[in-house]
């Protein structure tokens, strides 16, 4: 499904990304973790097209497509998801309206008529469920006065009703508290299918008690430096990052 | 003054068609035009010079020569049939000013209640000259403005509602002013408005220009609130690119009274708005807001000033502006509380969108207080989309063009929640994003466009 193949990229100039190679089947979970600056949300960021970030090297396919081609409206459209670590606020805009341009952009990328307002509303209902999200935020304004754990059920919400192909995880767990954690990582694993994958980046192990992953990687500057099976993750969390960097040689 | 090139035109025709303009209005209406006249030589136009009019060159708009219907020749046109509405689903009690003659060959069954007034402002002031005489050119004073001046020297007709002490009118009352012309026009309209203790009504008066040739309007609203009343005026401008305008609107407002202006410019090409309004009165509430949308070299400059005489009132003010292209817009609020007016509770907002390099946007807010238990507020911003918003959206497949549609049309969301009237809220926040996807060029409402 995604081949990222010697992936530079840099910010400001500053190189961030020195050559990543990573191959996500359909089906697979993969969680990529690492210390903080390794580069994994610049990852995440490139991914989807964040004209902040300056692709210099390597490329990307999506299904067979050139993804670093791709507008970020494409790329969405084309079936990437990301949920963003900081879900960004829209006042003025409301979830209802703003959902239901996306759903018919979606729709009509792929020869479809828009939807009815009973059917969009019946799909809204029943995603809103997913994650509990109560229908008055669902009628405010994009994010506008959400608490944390609120914005990060959004995402998911969001990622529910365009059911993308392959959802990337920015660090939804972090300032989740317990409950907020289970109804988001249940909410992912529910709409989980053998036809879709995911990339979910996190510094802890705690999401991935519930949400399994297959392999995970550890990204350290700007490269993955380890790939393994899910037990990577609880040797991280016991040994800590200072294993790694001992192991590349910098401390 | 300047030296007076550009009102030497208007001098001389004054002098020239004076019989004219008096025997096509009424006593009331020409009683004030001498001392107009002077006021005008003394004061010429505005100069650019000045504080308050730095962005708007008065004198070449007025420049050119422009075709003045003294004579009051019929314009063979008749608005019902050119006009569809632009608010349907409105019930409104329609009426059409063309150019600057009350149209009254036809008029709408509106049932209005006992002892309202509601049609041309030189029937009635000959029909009622005292009540006219007490208001007619009384809130706006020839002696301060030279465009004010020009207006009350030349003006023969108009729109006058008026609504009698504890009437309440539920319908709205819509005004349409219509240019309509194979010429150059200038139109000197004037609107007074009279609202005796404890009346309610709502007017909603929307300008279209029909034709491509140039047009020039001066107009001169009378607002008059006594206590207790309740007034809405909702102004929407949908004129053309080659439609230059100044608009003077002037509110009195006596104790206890609520007023509500709405400004709202879709199309036009130059416009000056400004307002006057003075709470004389206790406890009156004044809620002036507006917005414009420019694109191209459009052009709008907002002056308000609003003057607190006593104490316990409240204003309200919301502006915002969206410019595109190379278009101009200037705000110039000024807020002015008098000695004594204590408990004053006074807020301005002025926000602005510049979507491109080159468009310019010009704020200045003005705080004049001589009261010392007073809320006053100020808050003026003019900055870009935001880019994380744009991208957010983006990222969920909606295109940059319908992101930046959006958000601008969340923008000015909230003038449009100020409007008190459900139909025309719906409606405007149509016009408002048809006019964000550039399908508003044209005027919307008139079926001979083509």
């Amino acid at each position: 499904m995604l081949e990222i193949k010697n992936l530079h990229a840099n910010v400001n100039g500053k190189e961030i990304l020195k050559g990543i190679n990573l191959s996500v089947k359909a089906g697979e979970i993969h969680a990529i973790m690492g210390p903080n600056g390794s580069g994994k949300s610049t990852l995440s960021s490139v991914l989807v097209g964040n004209p902040a970030f300056e692709v210099t090297e390597g490329e990307v396919t999506f299904n067979g497509k050139d993804l670093l081609e791709l507008s970020p409206e494409d790329r969405s459209r084309e079936g990437i998801f990301l949920s963003f670590q900081y879900p960004v606020e829209i006042p003025g805009v409301s979830m209802v309206n703003f959902m239901r341009a996306a759903l018919n952009e979606h729709r009509k990328y792929n020869g479809q008529p828009p939807v009815s307002a009973t059917d969009f509303l019946k799909l809204m209902r029943e995603k809103r469920a997913i994650v509990e999200l109560d229908n008055k935020l669902a009628n405010r304004s994009v994010n506008e006065g959400f608490s944390g754990g609120e914005k990060k059920r959004n995402e998911i919400f969001q990622m529910a009703m365009l059911e993308p192909k392959l959802a990337i995880l920015d660090e939804t767990d972090s300032g989740l508290d317990i409950d907020a954690l289970r109804i988001v990582a249940n909410g992912v694993n529910k709409l989980r299918t053998p036809e879709n994958a995911a990339i979910v980046i996190t510094h802890y192990q705690r999401l991935l008690d519930y949400i399994k992953p297959d392999v995970v990687h550890v990204l350290y500057k700007g490269r993955i430096v380890k790939t393994a099976g899910p037990e990577l993750a609880l040797e991280l969390e016991e040994k800590g990052y200072d294993w790694i960097k001992k192991e590349m040689g910098d401390e | 003054m300047n030296n007076m090139k550009a009102e030497q035109q208007y001098i001389e025709l004054f002098a020239q068609c004076e019989d004219l303009v008096c025997r096509h209005a009424s006593e009331v209406m020409n009683a004030p035009r001498a001392q107009a006249l002077a006021d005008f030589e003394r004061l010429g136009f505005p100069s650019v010079k000045g504080e308050d009019y730095k962005y708007t060159d008065v004198a070449l708009a007025f420049t050119p020569d422009y075709g003045i219907n003294i004579n009051r020749l019929d314009i063979p046109v008749n608005p019902y049939d050119v006009f569809r509405c632009d608010v349907p689903n409105m019930s409104t009690s329609l009426y059409f000013v063309v150019n600057d003659s009350f149209y009254d060959k036809e008029l709408p069954k509106a049932n209005l209640p006992e002892g309202v007034y509601v049609g041309g402002l030189k029937t009635f002031t000959e029909q009622h000259p005292e009540i006219a005489a007490r208001y007619y050119g009384k809130a706006a004073s020839s002696s301060k403005d030279g465009i004010i001046a020009l207006n009350t020297m030349l003006a023969q007709d108009g729109f006058v509602l008026y609504i009698p002490k504890n009437v309440v009118v539920e319908r709205p009352i819509q005004l349409v002013n219509i240019f309509r012309s194979d010429v150059d026009t200038m139109a000197n309209r004037r609107i007074l408005v009279i609202m005796e203790p404890h009346s309610e009504a709502k007017l909603l008066v929307c300008d279209h220009s029909i034709d491509d040739v140039k047009f020039l309007s001066t107009q001169v609203i009378e607002i008059f609130a006594g206590e207790g009343a309740y007034f809405d005026y909702y102004d929407l401008e949908e004129s053309s690119e080659s439609t230059t305008r100044f608009s003077s609107l002037h509110v009195k407002q006596e104790a206890s009274s609520n007023v509500l202006v709405n400004g709202i410019t879709l199309n036009n090409g130059l416009t000056r708005n400004n307002y006057y309004i003075e709470l004389n009165g206790e406890n009156a509430e004044t809620n002036l807001c507006g917005m414009s949308i420019l694109d191209k070299q459009q052009q709008v400059d907002t002056y308000s000033h609003i003057t607190h005489a006593v104490s316990h009132c409240t204003s309200n003010e919301l502006f915002k502006n969206v410019l595109n292209d190379r278009a101009v817009g200037a705000f110039s609020g000024r807020i002015f509380v008098k000695e004594g007016a204590q408990k004053t509770e006074a807020y301005q907002t002025n926000r602005n969108l510049c979507a491109t390099r080159e468009a310019r946007m010009y704020s200045k807010p003005q705080l004049e207080i001589y009261a010392d238990d007073v809320k006053c507020s100020h808050g003026m911003t003019t900055g870009q989309l935001d880019e994380n918003a744009l991208f957010y959206m983006q990222s969920r497949g909606i295109p940059r063009d319908e992101a930046r549609m959006l958000l601008s049309v969340a923008f000015t969301a909230d003038v449009i929640d100020h409007v008190r009237l459900d139909v025309l809220k719906d409606r405007l926040h149509k016009l408002v994003e048809k006019r964000f996807r550039g399908e508003l060029t044209k005027c919307a409402s008139c079926r001979i466009c083509k």
